[in-house]
This record gives C-alpha cells, structure tokens and sequence, in this order.
C-alpha cells in the first residue's frame, strides 16, 4: 500500500468509527436496550453484589468522573490512576459509548444529555431485585459512605438511608462518613435499626483504652452449599480525615496483621470463599492484598474510582482480586463465584452502570423516597440561581463546584485565599441548570459545615499544602488518606508530586507576586476538624452569594502548575 | 458491646488507675525508678547524643525485634508504640521518636528472664521514625518505622 493510499484508508476508517459511534447511541437509547445491558446470566454457585459511597443520593443525578486522578511510583499508569482515552483503552472500551459515558469525564455535557442521569436508589433497587432473582443466596454488601451527602441525610440524622438501606435489602455493610454521625448516634442506628438486618462489620476499629473490638469482625453465611465469609473494613484514617472528637473513644488504622488473623480464623472455620467489604481506597487495597494471604476478593471504595474490571494480585498465598465500584449510586457490581472441591474455581465481575433510563423505578423505593422528601421539598426545591457552566467536583486539584465555594466564602469574608477541602462526593450540574438549595448540599452537607476566616503565616499555608500533597502523593498507600488535594482559591502554586514529603510546593504567588513565610494572609475555609471552630455553615454563606449573583458565568477554576507528570495517563 | 466493661472499670479504685496511668505512661520515668534516671541520654537533644547514652553507639538491624506503631497517628499527643524483643538475654528496651527535641522517649530493664514487650503512649510534634533498641548479652540490636503526624481533614 502506498503511503498515499495507507493515509486515505486511515481516514476512511477515523470516518467510520465516527459514524459508528453515532449510530451506536440510537438503539441503545430504546428501552427494549436495558436487556442487553443487563441480562447477566448467571455464573458458578456463590454471588455478591456490592455498591459503596452512595453518598445518600436517593434519586438519580449526574455524576462526571474525573479527568486527573495521577498515579506516582509503583501506581503510575495503573488502574485505577487513568483517565479518559487511557482507561477506555486500558479497560477496552469503545469510545463514544454508553459505557465509555459511565466510566470517564470524555464529552460529558454532551453525553449526559444524551445518556441522562444515573443511579438512583429506586432504579438500584429494580437491578438488585433482577439480579438476585436469577442469583439464589445473593448477598447485597455496602461498602460505606452511605449515610451522609444529601441534605435529607443530614437532617434525619442518616435515618432516610438507614431505612432506604434496609428497603433495599442490604445484607452488610462496612463504614467511613457514616462515624461523622457520631459514635453514639451510630452505635443506636447499629443497635435499634439494624439489628437482625444488615450486619454492620469492622475488624479494624478497637476502643482506645482496652483494644476491645467494637463492631463484629466478620459475617458468615452458607449460601448454596458453601461457606462464606464477609469482613469488614471501616476507613482507616476517619479519625484524622474528619473530626477525631466525633469518635474520640474509638481507634481505626488498617489493621493488615489482625485481617490475617481474620482470615485465618474463618478458613479455620470452614470459609471456602471470603472476600473482604472494604472502605481503604483502591491503593490502599492493593497493598494490602499483596501481604494479607487467603482472600478471594476485596470490594473496595473510598476512592471512588469506577473500575470496569478487578485487579489480579498475587501474594504468598495466592490471589487476591481487587475492585472499586465508583460512587454515588452510579453503579452495582456483580461478582460470581464457581465454587467446588473446596476451592474457588473460576469467577466473573461485572461492574454495571445503573442508566436510571433504561431501568424502571422500583414502585416501593420511589413512594418511600418521595415520602421522606415530601416534608423539606419547598426548602430542597428552592432556586438559588443558573449556572452557565458545567458545575463539577472529582479531581486531584479542583473543579469548578469547588471553586464556585472558594469564590463565594472568599468574596462574603473578604480574603485573600481560599481553602476547600478535597472531598470525592458530590454531584454534577449540566451548563443553563438552575442550582437549588438540595445541590448546594449535594456538595457541603456534613456535620461541621462551619465557614471560617483565619490569618495564617506564608510558611503555614505552605506547611498545609504540603501536608495534604502527602496524603495524596506518599509513594506508599499506606500513608495515603485517600482524598483529593485542598481546592484552593486565590493564589497560584506549582505542585511536584513526585518529590519527597515538604518538597512538593513551590512558586506560592498571590495576584502574580510571590507570597512570603512570615507575612500574614487571611483565609477562607469550611469544614474545620477542630472541635472548637465557629462559624455560619458553609452552605448558607454560599446560598446566600449565590441568591445575589442569580446568574453564575463559567468558573475559571485554579489549578496548580505541575511539574513531572507530562505523559502521565492519569491527567487529561 | 463492650460499655459495660469500660463502665465498671472506668469507677476502678484510684490505684488501679495509677497502675493504668504508670502504663500509658502519663507519669514519667523519673516518678516511677527515680533511682535510675539516666539524665544525659534522657536529656540528649538528638539521636546519636540519646544511643550513646544509654551506651549503644551504631545498633545492628534486626529482624526478631517487632515495632508496632500506626502508620499515621490519630493523635501525635497520644502514638501507641508496642516493642516486643525475640532476641534471647534482652536485657532493656528503649523507645526514640528522631524529631522530637529530646528523642529518647522511655527506656525499660528487664530483670531475671522478664518478657520484654512493653506498650507506651508517645508525643510526637510531627512525622518521624521512631526507633526501638534492645539490649541483649551486651549487644545492641534496633528496628525502626516512620509514623506520620498531619494537620488532617480534606480525606474523602
């Protein structure tokens, strides 16, 4: 072939594929489409389904999945750290799809409209229900962060999600948001509400005085003939990431020697299959699957990073599989398990995008979830204002849901910096949208939602930069928090994740002049996790700005200058 | 449910929260073997100055003394450290933090074949490794992991 006629047929096939992805998004937009989706037929005699960081969304939203999520070290160029082209190549995704719309940020404005919204907790429910109707013995596992992101959650202090959990047949469960509750609240909701119902499970979480376990370990179960074990764990870092005072009797840390001594204990008991309900973040599994010897899977979370396949690890043991299972309803997975002579044998995994579209809505979760709105729909509905732009929170330095927060406590408070913590959860506003009260909370309903205003030396806004940086970028996830870095608005830095810890920040400028170690700047802030902090709650100081702005133009939102990180497929 | 356990022993005897506090270590050495209170390697403003106090100068790496601390603290007041030594004769165990002012945190002597593990309670001003040395037949002998203190918040 000449090089003449090699190019032309290169064209005529880029031609084609675009057509073909056009084509492509007519017959899956039917109704009748939903089979194909998902009709999984069954596999082997063991069967988990797993959904984590809900979030409390109980009616479907948009959800963009985030176009920078760096992976540094051993983590570079792996899953779950590629974004865009890179995981739909990795994953073998074919662009311009309904399932390349589910897992990446790719067009996501256009896609969305065409798509629409997912997840949803009364679609979740008609999928489960499909699922374990051709699955006898499934177990439905919660991995966590379900009690907490929506303003309902808030007010009923989690009970709307308790009582959705439950109606949607939730067999166990492992925790991280949940303890911002409070550990009273949640030791009454473990004892009165889930009693006999879901199982609640935490190997690592011990009293601070005695060592005592606080929640059980570990559920056991037959189902079709086989033993199986479920454990649980809770997010390791909780009492540093949030508020330490909220759970002050009670301590988490991964705990991987006692998961030994777990898993150990449930094989010694009969368990042919254990997998483990996790809420480390996927890096942190990873790591932890390469030492802990005799688990089948771990169903992880935290991260919230939608992976279309599990990840094989091996140890001394054996294998391990990894999943994640992404966030806010977006997805159910499916993990099947051939069960015989003792052993797992084969399995098969299928994390399953719910198009609330293509799945009807289960009649007795929608009644449920419409009476819990029912008494706050006025407050829930009330219109703050329009957004022009696409409002959006996932990524490892911003997005501009978080900046419109940096831009509105910083102009009420009259500072010269802004800081907005690096949370995961959050949902996705389309361009010309108007913003209610309940989307405002869909980004700041926690319960120390306090604004604050605090002078700071240049060297300590460097000292707290360099120290989230950490959290994010330590080579080792064991040292990693599993959150995304502080939003920040105001002043401009570069960021070298690849270098060692306080080396990361560099070039601070603030209006293009470089700030200095012991001049005094006034910052922004929300969400502090001292006990002692005041202030109005975040989401009344940004209602307000937006309620005078009315319109709200494109954010140009902040991002650092990065250093090293050219070529690397987790950055747009 | 363990609050009745803690209830009952949180109206223990004031002794008994004594010994409790002895074994967090709320009370300093000094208070409890004033007799043999080593003050230059207490009061040694940096590792080397604490090992050559207490009479170690380079302590050889060793595998059968297992340090256990969080790999990020939830509160640097308060860093539980456990030191066991499986190395036979261990005769003392002694426990440093590198970056705080004076690193030499608690040092313990073990008597007449007593099971060295000890448990202790640390501050700590900000990440640092953290050091065990153990003491058996002469021989000095170490195993050491860095724990992170941070500003948290910002996680999930």
């Amino acid at each position: 072939m000449s090089s003449m006629n090699r190019r032309e047929f290169l064209q005529m096939l880029a031609a084609a594929s675009v057509a073909g992805a056009a084509l492509d998004a007519r017959p899956l937009l039917a109704a009748g489409n939903a089979d194909v989706l998902y009709d999984l037929p069954k596999f082997g005699n063991v069967h988990f389904m797993h959904f984590t960081d809900c979030h409390a969304q109980l009616l479907p939203i948009w959800f963009r999945e985030p176009s920078v999520n760096l992976g540094i070290g051993t983590a570079l160029g792996k899953a779950p750290h590629l974004v865009g082209e890179h995981l739909l190549k990795a994953f073998n995704i074919k662009p311009g799809t309904r399932e390349a719309h589910a897992f990446t940020y790719l067009d996501f404005t256009q896609a969305a409209k065409t798509y629409g919204k997912v997840g949803g907790f009364a679609h979740l429910t008609t999928l489960a229900k499909r699922l374990r109707a051709g699955r006898p013995g499934a177990l439905l596992l919660d991995g966590g962060d379900t009690w907490q992101g929506s303003a309902t959650a808030l007010w009923s202090k989690g009970q709307d999600m308790v009582d959705a959990g439950k109606l949607l047949g939730v067999d166990m469960m492992s925790a991280h948001w949940e303890f911002t509750l409070g550990d009273k609240r949640v030791q009454e909701i473990v004892e009165k509400d889930l009693k006999g119902k879901i199982e609640f499970l935490a190997q690592n979480i011990k009293t601070t005085d005695f060592g005592d376990p606080v929640f059980p370990p570990y559920a056991m179960r037959e189902m079709n003939g086989v033993q199986i074990a479920v454990i649980g764990q809770a997010f390791p870092y909780t009492p540093i990431a949030n508020p330490r005072y909220m759970m002050a009797d009670w301590t988490f840390g991964i705990q991987d020697e006692n998961m030994q001594k777990m898993v150990d204990e449930v094989r010694a008991k009969g368990a042919k299959v254990v997998v483990v309900l996790s809420h480390n973040g996927m890096d942190v599994d990873l790591k932890m699957a390469a030492r802990v010897t005799g688990i089948d899977a771990i169903l992880g979370g935290h991260t919230h990073d939608g992976v279309p396949r599990p990840i094989t690890v091996k140890n001394a043991g054996g294998q391990t599989l990894v999943t994640n299972a992404g966030s806010n309803g977006k997805f159910l997975a499916v993990l099947d398990f051939d069960v015989s002579g003792g052993k797992v044998q084969d399995f098969r995994y299928k994390l399953l995008p719910i198009f609330s579209n293509l799945l009807p809505a289960d009649a007795e979760m929608a009644s449920y979830i419409d009476k819990v709105r029912a008494p706050h729909k006025a407050r829930l509905e009330e219109k703050l204002a329009v957004t022009e732009g696409l409002l959006y929170r996932r990524g490892n330095f911003n997005g501009s849901w978080d900046q419109l927060i940096l831009d509105a406590i910083m102009e009420v408070k009259g500072a010269d910096i802004g800081f907005s913590p690096g949370f995961r959860w959050g949902t996705t506003l389309l361009p010309g949208s108007a913003i209610t009260f309940e989307h405002l909370m869909d980004q700041t309903a926690i319960t120390y939602p306090q604004s604050t205003l605090n002078e700071m030396k240049g060297e300590r806004v460097k000292e707290i930069l360099e120290d989230i940086a950490d959290n994010l970028y330590n080579p080792d996830p064991y040292y990693q928090q599993g959150g995304d870095m502080v939003r920040v608005g105001g002043m401009s830095y570069t960021c070298d994740p690849n270098a060692a810890a306080g080396r990361r920040i560099s070039d601070m400028r603030l209006h293009d002049k470089p700030m200095a170690a012991d001049k005094t700047y006034k910052v922004a802030g929300w969400a502090p996790v001292d006990p002692s902090a005041t202030g109005e709650p975040v989401w009344d100081v940004v209602s307000r700005w937006l309620k005078d702005k009315k319109t709200v133009s494109p954010r140009k939102v902040n991002v650092p200058k990065l250093i090293g990180m050219k070529g690397n497929p987790g950055i747009a | 449910m363990n609050t009745t356990r803690r209830a009952v022993l949180k109206s223990a005897t004031a002794s008994g929260m004594l010994a409790g506090l002895i074994a967090a270590g709320a009370l300093r050495p000094t208070q409890v073997l004033a007799a043999e209170w080593n003050k230059a390697a207490f009061e040694a403003k940096d590792t080397a100055g604490a090992l050559k106090g207490i009479g170690a100068g380079a302590p050889a790496d060793s595998k059968d003394l297992i340090l256990k601390a969080p790999d990020i603290a939830e509160n640097g007041a308060v860093v539980p450290v456990d030191v066991v030594s499986n190395i036979p004769n261990t005769s003392s165990i002694t426990i440093l933090v590198e970056k705080n002012p004076s690193p030499l945190s608690a040092s313990f002597d073990f008597a007449n074949g007593a099971l060295p593990e000890v448990s202790a309670r640390l501050k700590m001003g900000q990440t640092s490794l953290i050091k065990a040395v153990a003491k058996a037949d002469g021989k000095f002998y170490t195993a050491q992991k860095e724990v992170k203190v941070t500003v948290g918040g910002c996680g999930g």
